[in-house]
């Protein structure tokens, strides 16, 4: 089913001899293999239990609960998401990195399959020095995104669940590229991904302009991340934000939502205020 | 024990005999020159004179790799043909992977390692080419590449493979200057070969590649420069001759 896309991404050599890999090409990973489920159709095969949109009794739901998003302007690339997972009805956790540090100028950020993303970013992060090692200068994030999306495209159909958007800043400036486990890629200024990206959209499209400033720029993503935990049950926690310039990214200091619900909504109060630490923390 | 009847096979003093005769095959094929200039490069091959039956429009010594990356072999032909393929491919595939165009030094580096690997294996030969592999990177340098059956690659000002190319090797030295211009880049190209090729212009075919392009000068223009050569040569030689008879007037 994949055919095409194994002779792609293996080396591009046509000795079988794969042992001698000295002389295969130094654009393609060589990724991790894994074992398929046997049979002629082992994409088939597992579709029957994870694929909750063709199978109603799929066994194994995966969970698509959260929000990230990033977006280019004229500073570099922001990227901001929550960090609440859920199983169920139940919050799991609420202090869940959903954006995964490839290497100190790209970031991968996480919806989706949560061992998905981070492990396959991991594998993109290994590809990734390996081509800087070999050519001797940076990775561009279209050949990284590209290399992701080639990696996930050979089990397409076999339950891998990854929604990620790949951002950083090579030779042409800044880049962003949304990669899934579908198969798709595309580049774009601005995306959202995740149940909360509606709520995020709406803010990130009514706001975005390309010739923001850095601080504008971080409101921007602060607000969009904020109104969609306020709405969406499955996102929420506190907002991670980091930005991309040239010379690598930056990580900015952690957001509750709850303390951040206060201060767009001032109008807000709270009774027993001078009791609560909260509201101590606030007026200071 | 005769330790050249296998490939992968060390001699007792350190060398594989399969390699060093591959690259006596690569001296038996038609000399090619390259030359790097300051905003172009230039890639001059000796033509084998066409047999009267021959179509010699199919006789190609210079190979297209990419849109700025060109090729020019010496030794076996199949082999070039064969190396050639692969190498397209491989251009191609950067080009899928990373969505950028391939730079000269990656794939010369593709080139040798084919090269090597058929050094190491049972069962296979050494390619019988040298290679010369010119072209532009994405940032607009020129750059040239020798590969050889060896599967070593280094890059180049200037070098010759291929018939008689330490005669051209040797007076590329002695001749060559840095940053030179397209029209110096040719002459120096078309001297070299009048080294080693005594029939002149139809013999020689000149390839031009820039940033924007490339063009092969027509035999005209070879034979004009051809020309421009003797007549210097010949004022050289007058110069040198009146340096040796004393000034007459006081």
């Amino acid at each position: 089913m994949n055919r095409i896309a194994e002779q792609l991404t293996l080396s591009a050599s046509d000795n079988p001899n794969n042992q001698l890999d000295g002389g295969s090409s130094n654009t393609c990973g060589t990724g991790v293999q894994f074992e398929l489920a046997s049979g002629n159709n082992p994409a088939a095969f597992t579709q029957q239990y994870t694929d909750v949109k063709s199978e109603k009794d799929a066994r194994i739901k995966m969970d698509h609960g959260t929000t990230t998003l990033a977006f280019k302007f004229k500073h570099g690339v922001l990227v901001a998401t929550d960090s609440r997972a859920t199983s169920g009805n139940v919050i799991a956790s609420q202090s869940v990195k959903k954006v995964i540090e490839i290497n100190p100028y790209l970031l991968g950020t996480m919806a989706g399959g949560a061992a998905d993303c981070s492990f396959w970013e991991r594998v993109l992060g290994m590809e990734c020095r390996l081509y800087e090692l070999r050519n001797k200068k940076r990775i561009s994030v279209a050949a990284a995104s590209k290399l992701l999306a080639n990696l996930v495209y050979r089990y397409k159909g076999m339950g891998l669940s990854m929604g990620t958007m790949v951002a950083g800043w090579d030779e042409s400036g800044p880049g962003l590229y949304y990669v899934d486990s579908e198969g798709q890629r595309v580049v774009n200024d601005l995306f959202s991904v995740g149940s909360g990206s509606t709520f995020a959209y709406g803010v990130l499209d009514s706001h975005y302009r390309f010739d923001m400033s850095v601080e504008e720029a971080k409101d921007l993503g602060r607000r969009a991340i904020y109104h969609a935990t306020h709405r969406d049950a499955y996102s929420g926690g506190i907002v991670r934000m980091y930005w991309v310039k040239e010379d690598g990214w930056v990580a900015y200091p952690l957001e509750d939502v709850g303390e951040l619900y206060f201060r767009y909504h001032p109008e807000i109060k709270l009774t027993h205020a001078a009791e609560s630490p909260l509201t101590a923390q606030r007026a200071a | 024990m005769s330790y050249d009847s296998a490939l992968t096979i060390f001699s007792p003093d350190g060398h594989l005999f399969q390699v060093e005769y591959a690259q006596e095959a690569v001296r038996k094929g038609t000399c090619a020159v390259g030359i790097c200039c300051k905003d172009s490069v230039i890639l001059g091959v000796e033509k084998k004179a066409a047999l009267k039956l021959q179509d010699s429009r199919t006789m190609r010594k210079i190979h297209r790799l990419d849109e700025h990356i060109f090729l020019a072999s010496a030794g076996l032909v199949a082999d070039a043909r064969v190396l050639v393929d692969m190498a397209r491919v491989e251009c191609q595939n950067h080009r899928l992977t990373v969505e950028d165009a391939p730079t000269v030094e990656f794939i010369s580096h593709y080139i040798a390692s084919v090269q090597q690997r058929y050094t190491q294996s049972g069962g296979r030969r050494p390619f019988g080419i040298s290679t010369l592999i010119v072209g532009f990177d994405p940032n607009n340098t020129p750059k040239l590449f020798q590969t050889d059956p060896s599967g070593i690659y280094y890059q180049w000002k200037a070098n010759a493979i291929g018939r008689n190319s330490k005669t051209v090797h040797e007076f590329l030295e002695k001749h060559y200057a840095q940053d030179m211009s397209e029209s110096d880049g040719i002459k120096l190209a078309v001297k070299s070969l009048l080294e080693v090729v005594q029939t002149g212009a139809k013999n020689i075919e000149i390839l031009v590649i820039t940033k924007d392009g490339n063009r092969t000068p027509n035999i005209q223009e070879i034979e004009q420069t051809i020309k421009t050569i003797e007549a210097e040569k010949i004022e050289e030689a007058e110069k040198k001759a009146n340096k040796r008879k004393p000034a007459t007037s006081a």
